[in-house]
């Protein structure tokens, strides 16, 4: 089994106005050492489904179902107590706004100690000595200065930094990472991940990383998941996803990509439409009111019956959720010479 | 910080200054002759040109306040009329600085009054403080974390209940019931600490503070609720529980310390208030305390313990409200200066 095994994870709220249904069905799984990344739009279910291994859904009026296998352990099944211990230890979480994400009355150093001795036997000293070194690791100048700084004295990427010593200082062996460079600068950005894959080569960890920018998934993830409407709606190697795209979805996200030292001739075609209402999601494929390709698909399938992942023309891990037969011809004739009209050159 | 202190104590002191020259002002701005007050009820305009002579009264407002002003830091000798004091030497009383005046009502120095008012009054705040700051604040996080529960709304409605009934009519019922008809408590009578021991003191403040403090915690109630709600919406919760933390840690370190906050500002600024006496609850149980003071020298034109008063409690909002700020930049780092 993988080190993280995702097995038909099921997340609905319930509310006033009806059932949620954030996630439906999702399944993945993940080694040590990897990364996955997660994208979508918001509202999607990437964040909830996150969430729910972490088990932050746990005394909320949240159903959750399905499977959820740790190193062997299935997470939905342990009592509140035992994943307690696990959060923070086995497992860890950095979210997207360091700021708000902090306790302002608390110094930097005090919350960061406290996730260390929360799970160690340690004194105040030896807690103190090892956030400064987890400050040193992530890249704070001066950190035996700076553990006794509040969250309002660090810029925004020194914040990060800051969560991602709290996350990594038991050495976790999963940690998610929820869209954790959204709210900084591009150049920032750039380094919080490249801190982070060091310290996945370093602690060997795996990592989930959520974001709806499909830069970041490029560079970082090794497995790449698209969700629309709280499914899987594509899922396999980074590289595969990014050149042979099979779902009209990504598509649509990879032609909403802006490239700055891209052709003049591309095109930018948004996604027309909105995100579908999780309350009362439309019937058969969740994306066909919003897709191009639906009269491609012979009958009135797309309306009706929801796709089921099959596997791509390669492949592999690589699988979609959709009707098209041959999707992998669309894309080349349809798609890329409207978003990418030099790749086709270089490919001609 | 120290500077900041220094800055508003400054301020504060400016502040005082206008607020005894606008009372002056108000008074002497009434239709009704303060002299004939302090005269009494049989008073020839002889005997009331004389009072308003010996009173000061006949000068300007402006040469009267000055002759306050000064008083306050030299001292002051009654009658104020120099040629009144050469007349009858023996007469004179004399008012040691800081003289806040004289009352010709009461027959004593301002500041003389005040001597035994101070502690019955601030033995009543204290003691309603503390209760309603426990109780309030225990019930109010107790309803924040039972939200929607039955025991949150039935919280909810009580408060709103205790907050509406007017301090008077708890006050007497209290009194007519649990004092009197039903003994369960001694009929409350204000005893120092000197004469029957701390525990006799604490039992006789119990009904009066009970009053005060009834509606102070329906109030409170309601703020910690809606504060430790607002708390735990935050997102560095989640961070903690995704820490691993512990609920009782998460509660206690994280959300009461945040809730935290805006009490303790509210809480500086009632006590301030309540300092300076509790008019009704101390009319209702006759404590003479500064609250009845204030009501008797208004009826009574007595603008000596007017303005004594005037100033003594402008004296307590605005330490209150300094001691407030300041302990707000040691609770929360962001609003520290420098």
């Amino acid at each position: 089994m993988s080190f993280l095994s995702v097995r038909d994870l099921v997340v609905h709220f319930k509310t006033v106005d009806g059932v949620v249904k954030a996630t439906e069905g999702l399944s993945y799984e993940l080694e040590r050492g990897k990364t996955l990344g997660i994208v979508g739009e918001s509202g999607s279910g990437k964040s909830v489904s996150s969430s729910a291994i972490l088990g932050l859904h746990r005394g909320t009026n949240a159903q959750v179902s399905g499977e959820i296998f740790l190193d062997g352990v299935d997470l939905l099944k342990i009592n509140d107590e035992s994943i307690r211990r696990k959060r923070g230890r086995e497992m860890a979480m950095i979210f997207q706004d360091p700021l708000s994400a902090m306790h302002p009355y608390y110094t930097v150093g005090n919350q960061i100690a406290e996730a260390y001795r929360i799970h160690n036997d340690v004194t105040k000293k030896q807690a103190r000595a090892r956030t400064i070194e987890m400050l040193d690791r992530v890249g704070i100048p001066q950190p035996d200065r700076r553990v006794d700084d509040y969250p309002h004295q660090f810029s925004g990427g020194m914040r990060q930094r800051a969560m991602i010593a709290m996350a990594l200082i038991n050495d976790p062996g999963l940690v998610i990472a929820d869209e954790p460079t959204t709210a900084l600068d591009v150049t920032v950005q750039a380094q919080i991940l490249d801190l982070l894959q060091d310290l996945q080569r370093e602690f060997n960890s795996a990592i989930i990383i959520i974001t709806h920018d499909l830069g970041v998934v490029a560079e970082m993830a090794d497995d790449v998941l698209v969700m629309y409407a709280g499914r899987a709606v594509e899922y396999g190697p980074c590289k595969e996803i990014l050149v042979h795209p099979e779902m009209p979805y990504t598509w649509g996200l990879l032609s909403s990509v802006p490239d700055v030292v891209g052709d003049t001739d591309a095109k930018l075609i948004p996604i027309r439409g909105n995100p579908p209402s999780l309350l009362s999601p439309p019937p058969g494929c969740p994306f066909n009111p919003r897709c191009d390709h639906r009269d491609k698909v012979p009958g009135d399938l797309c309306r009706t019956t929801l796709p089921e992942l099959t596997p791509a023309r390669a492949g592999g891990n690589h699988v979609k959720r959709c009707h098209l037969a041959n999707p992998d011809e669309v894309y080349a004739t349809e798609v890329l010479p409207e978003i990418a009209p030099d790749m086709i050159e270089e490919q001609a | 910080m120290f500077a900041y202190t220094i800055r508003r104590l400054f301020v504060g002191v400016i502040m005082l200054v206008a607020m005894s020259m606008v009372t002056f002002v108000l008074f002497f701005a009434s239709p009704v002759d303060p002299a004939q007050f302090a005269c009494g009820k049989n008073c020839s305009i002889e005997q009331r040109a004389q009072v308003r002579k010996g009173l000061g009264y006949d000068k300007p407002v402006y040469e009267q306040w000055k002759n306050f002003a000064v008083g306050v830091f030299k001292g002051r000798d009654y009658p104020e009329d120099k040629s009144l004091r050469k007349a009858a030497p023996q007469l004179v009383s004399h008012c040691g600085a800081p003289c806040l005046g004289y009352s010709r009502v009461n027959i004593a120095n301002v500041t003389d009054e005040f001597k035994d008012r101070i502690p019955v009054s601030f033995s009543l705040a204290m003691v309603a403080f503390v209760m309603w700051i426990a109780g309030g604040v225990a019930l109010g996080a107790i309803a924040a974390l039972t939200k929607g529960s039955i025991i949150d709304r039935g919280l909810v409605g009580i408060s709103l209940v205790f907050y509406a009934f007017p301090t008077f009519f708890v006050g007497l019922f209290l009194l007519k019931f649990l004092a009197i008809k039903w003994g369960l408590f001694p009929v409350p009578n204000y005893t120092k600490i000197g004469d029957g021991g701390v525990w006799t003191w604490f039992i006789n403040l119990l009904l009066p503070g009970l009053t005060l403090a009834l509606f102070y915690m329906a109030g409170y109630v309601r703020m910690t609720r809606a504060f430790v709600l607002e708390s735990m919406s935050e997102d560095y919760l989640r961070t903690a529980q995704a820490k691993g933390a512990a609920p009782k840690r998460i509660l206690f370190k994280h959300t009461m310390r945040a809730a935290l906050t805006p009490l303790v500002t509210m809480a500086g600024l009632d006590l301030a208030g309540l300092l300076g006496g509790a008019v009704i609850t101390e009319s209702v149980f006759n404590y003479n305390g500064l609250g009845k003071l204030a009501v008797d020298s208004i009826q009574t034109f007595d603008l000596p313990t007017i303005v004594g008063l005037v100033l003594l409690l402008g004296a307590f909002v605005i330490i209150a409200n300094i001691v407030v700020d300041v302990l707000y930049a040691f609770i929360d780092p962001r609003v520290r200066v420098g």
